[in-house]
This record gives structure tokens, sequence and C-alpha cells, in this order.
């Protein structure tokens, strides 16, 4: 199943169009800016793989705290270094796009602060988390009482089962009910 | 194998045990790991069908676990494959195995599921050609990624506010003023209002005559007099009584009145249905915090912005943010620590502010009335062009000083009230909102006041018709006055101080520009200019019918200013909006706004006598009274059953019947909350209980496999077993066959 660099075969688009949520307009735009991240040899291979800095170089993802996740996440090289074909391209802008259900953007929410991959945000996940957020160098973070102080919050309110823990349904619980989310978990091309 | 586990192994202190991955909460929990070959639903299938033949039966998980994964399919099969959260590959397997599946069923379910299909593709096909001929879609996708969600919802509302404006316009123009224009060529028969020639019908004409000089005609395009008057633009000149069209009779002054109150009765429903899910998230959550933490940490970070130093501001402004709840919290704590004598004190400190506060706003007020009166009185003597300019402009001028002032001693005194620092500033807000909107009535009702005093005492005509011939035009002028001067003032203030200000920060190093600083595009004040635009539009529109017009094409042009100004001047606000909390204060205080407007546009129609000489309600006392008027020419049937439901009897029985149903609903509510909270509670225990039976088997396994050690396998003989100490079927699993259903 390949995709040649100039077009985009009819069938695949109406197979995309039903696999995703992005609208023709935007997988033909998503198909013609992957195409520019190719380099020359890798355009006539069947599934050619963008390697995770040239992905990283997208100037949706340049300045996201949370690009080199994104890109983990969405990845299925089994190398797990990051590199996406065009159908985790796809899969990646049709979780971020607009249409895209709270279930969905949530999941791969989850998966994204997941920093350890171990299918719970702990307290190191979250104070990774935090520190993304506000920034790397030492003159922007949190002192480690209001980073204590923090984590306590926020497990006091989205920790059910009080296990020090954030799983999967409590996280999607406690979005269901975050009003922000919704706008601002959304990348455009 | 990488932990998939629900529960840490540190906190236990045992070696994981493979038995958590067979509980069915966990299964449930699973999502998809690495993409092996096989795939995960076949993981999941073939895990569960494994299950059943291993050992682990003796848990009667196999029945459960069936019983989930059957429930699992049928809920996934009822969802579109598209919600999956499974890469490309793996959709398109679950897609083809559907398609498969379909084959199997009747051909009636087969040609269902494909009209399904189509209609779906359909109304997404009509929602992508609608989206793309939304407003401005470019531009505000880029002020997106370059300030972030809480910048846009200003402009999104600005779009809101330029549709219901145009709306507005359509409303009127098509009940109005259509049939007027369209009368000669659709032959119809205009009866225009009878004018008796009694004192109170003069109407001397304020064209001007003769040799008109340039200026005039500038000071008659900003003031809305001369040759302005007696145009659609005002009231007056809708003189028609009724329109015969061949067919039905077009009574206008009932469409004219019916209209004003439609698109009032179009903004409530436009605005309400606009904040619905702000409101209900608000109301649902029992909550205080209207912006929890986990909503800042969850959803704070913008994933569209795309501008580094975007990001880079966004960081600080989180960082910021953090750091102010924190310190938020802190201080709760403080003020629940207090002393009685320092509560007392704080007291007495709020109540002078608040007295003095009041004082102030007093005082605008009354130099509010003061300007009207004499505005009015100087538009009788002409002295030249520039003074009678400002002359006419008094009042305007006058509630823009006071609303350029009052919110910098607003947020001057509130610092001395020591509330916590979210309190201080919705506060603020509410005083502007109040003093921005009250103007505004305060110059009506002066205006009012003007118009109904006159020098006898008792007026003739219940105006006073010397001064007034035609009061309603007049006051459509005042409004027109006020709409024209706020978006001169909005030009202004952006040409002539913004961008200076710019310039002067960017260029000059002196201290004057480290102490000013950069522009911030500071949200509340620039909704509170538009939400007053509005409440000006909907007040004028019954005296100025064009005024839709006036302020689309105002809001439309001042979404330009504003974008140019926040691209090339601001930076983004150090205190961050948010999106959601936006939406709703923006809508709350355009619903204040729409509240405050009815007030003066109701007495209008019903309190005050309208006037004889002009517009179309000469042969009636007040405005309302057309609608009794029409409904006593209605049919009997009709005419009772309006006089029904405009009755007594009826609107207490409503009231009754909807008090009983807010009661049951707030019942309910506060039984669903009660269950909340002991489901939580039930939840807590069942994880305290789920760690205590596993550290238990954890100990069990231990001292089985040392015992086991000691004295071979011989645990494996079911003699051992006893039913009531499960633990040893705990021993088949320590050491797992090879082939174990949870290992991949």
């Amino acid at each position: 199943m390949g995709t040649t660099a100039s077009q985009l075969r009819k069938d695949l688009l109406s197979e995309y169009q039903e696999l995703t949520f992005l609208t023709k307009q935007e997988i033909i735009l998503a198909h013609k800016r992957f195409s520019e991240l190719l380099s020359k040899e890798d355009r006539n291979i069947p599934t050619p793989r963008v390697p995770m800095e040239k992905v990283l170089s997208l100037p949706e993802l340049k300045s996201n705290p949370f690009r080199k996740r994104i890109c983990h996440v969405f990845s299925t090289s089994d190398m797990k270094d990051g590199s996406l074909t065009f159908e985790d391209f796809l899969d990646l802008l049709s979780a971020f796009s607009d249409s895209a259900t709270l279930e969905i953007k949530s999941h791969y929410a989850f998966r994204i602060f997941d920093f350890d991959d171990d299918g719970t945000l702990d307290g190191g996940d979250l104070e990774k988390l935090v520190n993304c957020l506000t920034g790397e160098t030492d003159g922007t973070r949190l002192t480690t009482e209001e980073m204590r102080q923090l984590i306590s919050n926020i497990l006091e309110e989205s920790d059910i089962d009080k296990d020090g823990t954030v799983n999967l349904s409590e996280f999607q619980h406690v979005i269901s009910r975050s009003p922000d989310f919704v706008s601002s978990f959304k990348i455009v091309l | 194998m990488e932990r998939d586990s629900v529960f840490h192994n540190d906190r236990l202190g045992a070696p994981r045990n493979p038995l958590l991955d067979e509980l069915p909460s966990y299964q449930s929990l699973l999502y998809r790991r690495k993409p092996s070959a096989s795939g995960s639903t076949k993981r999941r299938g073939s895990s569960r069908t494994r299950l059943g033949s291993s050992s682990s039966g003796k848990w009667g998980q196999t029945t459960v676990a069936r019983q989930y994964e059957e429930k699992h399919r049928t809920q996934t099969l009822q969802r579109p494959v598209r919600e999956l959260p499974k890469p490309m590959a793996e959709k398109r397997r679950d897609k083809d195995q559907r398609l498969e599946q379909a084959k199997d069923l009747s051909s009636w379910s087969q040609w269902r599921q494909s009209t399904r299909r189509t209609l779906r593709r359909l109304k997404e096909d009509g929602f992508e050609m609608l989206s793309n001929l939304e407003l401005w879609r470019g531009d505000i996708h880029v002020i997106e990624g370059m300030f972030g969600t809480g910048i846009l919802s200003y402009f999104s509302f600005l779009r809101f506010l330029v549709l219901l404006n145009f709306v507005m316009f359509l409303l009127m123009f098509g009940f109005v003023m259509l049939p007027i224009i369209t009368a000669p060529h659709a032959s119809g028969n205009t009866t225009f209002n009878h004018v008796d020639g009694f004192e109170c019908s003069n109407y001397p004409s304020t064209s001007r005559r003769g040799l008109v000089v340039f200026h005039q005609h500038i000071t008659d395009l900003l003031s809305g007099a001369g040759f302005l008057e007696q145009t659609y633009l005002f009231y007056g000149y809708y003189k028609v009584e009724t329109i015969h069209f061949p067919k039905f009779t077009y009574n206008l002054p009932l469409a004219y009145l019916l209209v004003t109150i439609a698109y009032l009765f179009l903004s409530l429903i436009w605005i309400v249905k606009r904040s619905a899910t702000g409101f209900k998230r608000k109301l649902v959550q029992d909550e205080d915090r209207f912006q929890s933490f986990c909503n800042k940490i969850f959803a704070g970070w913008d994933f569209c912005i795309v501008n580094d130093s975007a990001a880079r501001l966004k960081r600080s402004s989180l960082l910021y943010e953090l750091k102010t709840d924190l310190e938020e919290e802190r201080i709760k704590q403080k003020i629940a620590d207090r002393t009685r004598k320092e509560k007392c004190r704080i007291y007495v400190i709020r109540l002078i502010l608040n007295l003095f506060v009041i004082a102030v706003l007093a005082a605008c007020f009354y130099s509010i009335y003061i300007a009207t009166n004499f505005s009015q009185k100087a538009q009788m003597t002409k002295v030249n062009f520039i003074l009678d300019l400002i002359y006419e402009y008094l009042p305007s001028i006058v509630i823009t000083l006071a609303n350029f002032i009052t919110p910098l001693i607003f947020s001057l005194i509130i610092q001395f009230e020591d509330y916590s620092p979210a309190f201080e500033i919705r506060f603020t807000l509410m005083r502007c909102v109040f003093m921005r909107l009250t103007s505004i009535c305060v110059l009506l009702v002066s205006l009012w006041g003007q118009i109904t005093s006159c020098q006898e005492g008792n007026c003739v005509c219940g105006y006073n018709h010397i001064l007034y011939p035609c009061w309603e035009s007049r006051v459509g002028q005042e409004m027109y006055k006020l709409m024209i001067f706020d978006f001169l003032i909005i030009g202004a203030v952006t040409v002539f101080v913004e961008f200076p200000r710019k310039l002067i920060v960017d260029y000059c190093d002196c201290g004057l520009a480290k102490w000013w600083g950069q522009q911030e595009f500071a949200i509340p004040q620039n909704v509170l200019e538009i939400v007053y635009g509005q409440t000006i539009c909907w007040i004028g529109t019954f005296y100025c019918p064009l005024l839709p017009a006036i302020c689309t094409i105002k809001y439309f042009i001042i979404f330009y200013i504003k974008k140019v100004t926040l691209v090339n001047n601001c930076r983004p606000a150090t205190r961050p909006f948010r999106a959601s909390s936006s939406n709703f204060f923006f809508l709350a205080v355009l619903l204040i706004g729409l509240a405050l407007a009815c007030v003066p546009v109701t007495i209008g129609i019903a309190q005050i006598s309208c006037s004889q000489a002009c517009g179309p309600f000469i042969n009636y006392t007040t405005s309302w009274e057309v609608v009794p008027r029409t409904v006593s020419q209605l049919p009997a049937g009709a005419r009772t059953f309006l006089l029904a439901i405009s009755s007594e009897a009826f609107a207490v029985s409503l009231f009754v019947i909807t008090c009983l149903a807010m009661f049951y609903v707030i019942a309910l509510a506060g039984a669903h909350k009660r269950v909340i909270n002991q489901l939580r509670e039930q939840l807590v225990m069942d994880g305290r209980d789920k760690r205590f039976l596993i550290q238990k088997l954890c100990q069990a396994q231990r001292t089985c496999a040392i015992r086991s050690t000691g004295s071979g396998f011989q645990s494996h003989s079911s003699d051992r077993v006893s039913p009531s100490y499960r633990s040893n079927s705990g021993v088949f699993l320590v050491q797992p066959p090879p082939d174990s259903a949870t290992h991949v």
C-alpha cells in the first residue's frame, strides 16, 4: 500500500476518510506536508518512514514540549525510534483533529503523559509533566515544596481509588469534566 | 516484558504476580502496547480462550473473562472503526473483519448499514462545506497559533456578534423596510398616518435650506440630524399605517413592534444556546473551583501554538498561574485562620471602601445626567462648527472618560480590601461591567426626563412637543451618536496610543518606556467595550432601525483593527485567560447587557406616550397599544385563546408547575450526589481490599514456594489442595507454563 509522492489514490483517500476523523482536504494537505519531509531516495519506496528529527521540524510540533512523546506514542516502528509512516502521521492528525471524540483524545493524552510507559500516571510522571509545562531550565521550575503540594492536589482531585496513581479510567473521568481539554488538545495543519 | 501492572511493585514489596494481569478490571484497562504482527485483537481474543484452558480456571475467571470479551466486542462493533484508539493497520483489519461479519447478516441489515454509512459521509461533506464558509477562518487560525486559545475566544466572540447583528438587520429589513420599499412594485396601496394638524402633530422640517456649508453636512452625518433625520435611519420616517397588497393587508406598526420583541428573544435564545455547555459544567461541578488543578495541568498546554516565542510565554504564564494558585491555597488557609479582631477590621475597611465606590459611581452618573441636560439645551443654539460637535457629543465624551477612569480607581481600591487574588479580579470586573452598562441607562433616564418635562408642568401631548416634536428620532440620534463615538474612540486609541507606545518601547530606552512596558492585550476591557456597543445596539434598534447594520460593519472593521494591533503591538498577557472560563464570562456579561437593554426598551414601548407627529404609532397612545387593538380584531377563537394565555390564572398555574419541576430536579440532583459519594467511598475500599488480598496472596505464595522447594514437587498433587485455602492454586502460577496466556 504505497503512496506516490505526487498523488494519493482515490480509493486510499476514501479509506482514510473512513478510518480517521480527517476531511478530504485535510488528508490531501497532510500528504503534501508529509511528502515534503521525505528525502529524495525515500520517495520511491512503498511505505516510507520519516525519522523523528524530521518530524520534529514541522512548525506545528517544533515548539511543543511533548513533541518527542507524541512521536513515540504514534510511531509503529519496531525499533521504537519515533519514526512515522504516512499512516502514523494521519493517526496523529486524526487524534488531534477538531472532530475526534473526547475518548480518543483522552486515551492518547494519557499515553503521551505516561512518560515511563507503565500504564499509570504516578508521581514521577506528573512531575515530569509539570516540568515540561513550565520549562526545563532551573529558573522556570517550581520549588520542591510547591511541586509536592501541586502533585498532592492533583492526586486528590483525580485519584478516586486512592492508590497514589492515576489510571486510564480516572484520567478519562477527570478529563470529561475539564472544560478546556477539547479546545486545547488540537493540532490543525 | 514490559510492566503492564496496575499496581506498582515497589509498594507491594513482592515480585509481580501474573495473576494481576488476569484481573477483569485490568484487562479492561489494557490499551495496545507495541504493534506486534499478531495485533491486539488477536491477543485479546486468544488470551481469553487460552485462559479457559489454563489451570487458573479454579478462579472461575474464564466465564467472567469471556463475558467481558463479549461485551467489549459488541461495544466496539457498535462504534465506528475510527473511534478505536489503534493504529491505522489495525483499524483496517477491524474494518475488513466487520465487513466479513456483515456478509453473514441478512441483506436488510446490510442495506441498512450501507445507507447509514453513506448518510454519515454526506453529513460530513456537508459540514466540511459549511465550515469553509465560516468567516475569518484563516485569520483566527493564525491568531490561535500565535497567542493560544484564551485570546482566540475573544475573536470568536466578536465573530458571533457580527453574525448576531447581521441577523437582526435582516429581521428588521425583511419585515419593516422591505414591505415599504416593494409596495409600489407589488401593486400595494400604502395608507399613511393621518396627520391632524393639532399642535401635537406639528413636525417642523429639520433639513437645511438654502446654501449649506460643507462642514454642516459632516455635522449632520456625525450627529444624525439634518439630512439624515428624515431617512430610513430613524423611527420618524416610518409613517406608514397599513399596506394593502392584493392578497392581504400588512399592518406595519404591529410588524415594527413584533420585530423588536423578536430580536430581543432571538438574541436571548442564541446566547443561551451558545453558553449551554459552559453553564452546564459550572452547575454540575460540585467543586467551587471552576479551574481545578487537573484542568490546568492536563489541559494546560495549547497544542495549537506554533510560534516559539508564544510557546515560551505560554510556559511562563503557566508557571505564573500555578504559583499564583498554590499561593492562593495558602492565602485561603490564612484567611481561615484569621482572628475575630482582624475580621472586624477587614469588614470595616471593606464597608468604607464599598461606600467610596458607590460614591464614585454616583458622581459619574450625576455628571452624565448634567452633561446630557446641558447637551440637549445647547443643541438649540448653534455657535460654531467645532463647539456644536462637542456639545452634541458631550454625553458620549463624559461616558467614555468615566469608563476610562473608574477601572483604574477600582483596581487601586481592591488592593486594600484583602480578598483572594481570583476574587479580586472577578469583583473588579463586575464593578466595571456595572459601571459601563448602567451609564447608558442613566443617559436614557436623563433624556427621558428632558422629554417629559414641560414648562407648564403637565404636558399636553404627554411629552414636550415644542422641543421634541419627534422624540423617538431624538433618542435614536443619541444612540447613533454613542455608537459612532465608540467606534471612533476604539480606532483613535489604537492609532494614537498603541502604535506610538510600541514605537517608544522599541526604539527609546528611557525610563518611561521601561515603566510603561509593552502593551498587553487585556481581554476583559476589550470584551466590555464590545458588549457596551452591543447593548447600545439592542436599545437603539427600536428608535433607529438601521443600527444593526451599522453595528455589523463596525464590528467587522474592529476585528481587523484588533487583529492588527494584537499582532503588531501586543504580547500575551501574563495572567492567562482560559478559553472555557472566557466563554462563560463573555456570554454572562452579554446576558447582563441584554437584560439591562430590555428595561429601557420595555419602558419606551409600554410607558411613554409615543409622539404624534411622526412614526408608525401616531394613532396610538403608547406603542404597545397596537397589540390589544389587533387582538380585539382577531376572530373570536384566537382572541379568547390569547386572552386566556395572558390572564393571571394561567400565569400563576404556570409558575406553580415550574416551581414543582424545579424542586423535583433539585431533589434528584441531591440524590445523585449522595450516590456518587457512596460509590467513591466504595471504590476506595475496594482498592484497599484488592491490595490487602494480593499482599496475603504473595505471602502465601512465598511460604508455599519455600515449602515446595523443601519437599519436592509434591505440591502438584491435588490431595493437598484444600478448597478453603486457595493459595495452592496460586502455586501453579508461580511457575507458569511457557505458553501462559498473559505473556506475548
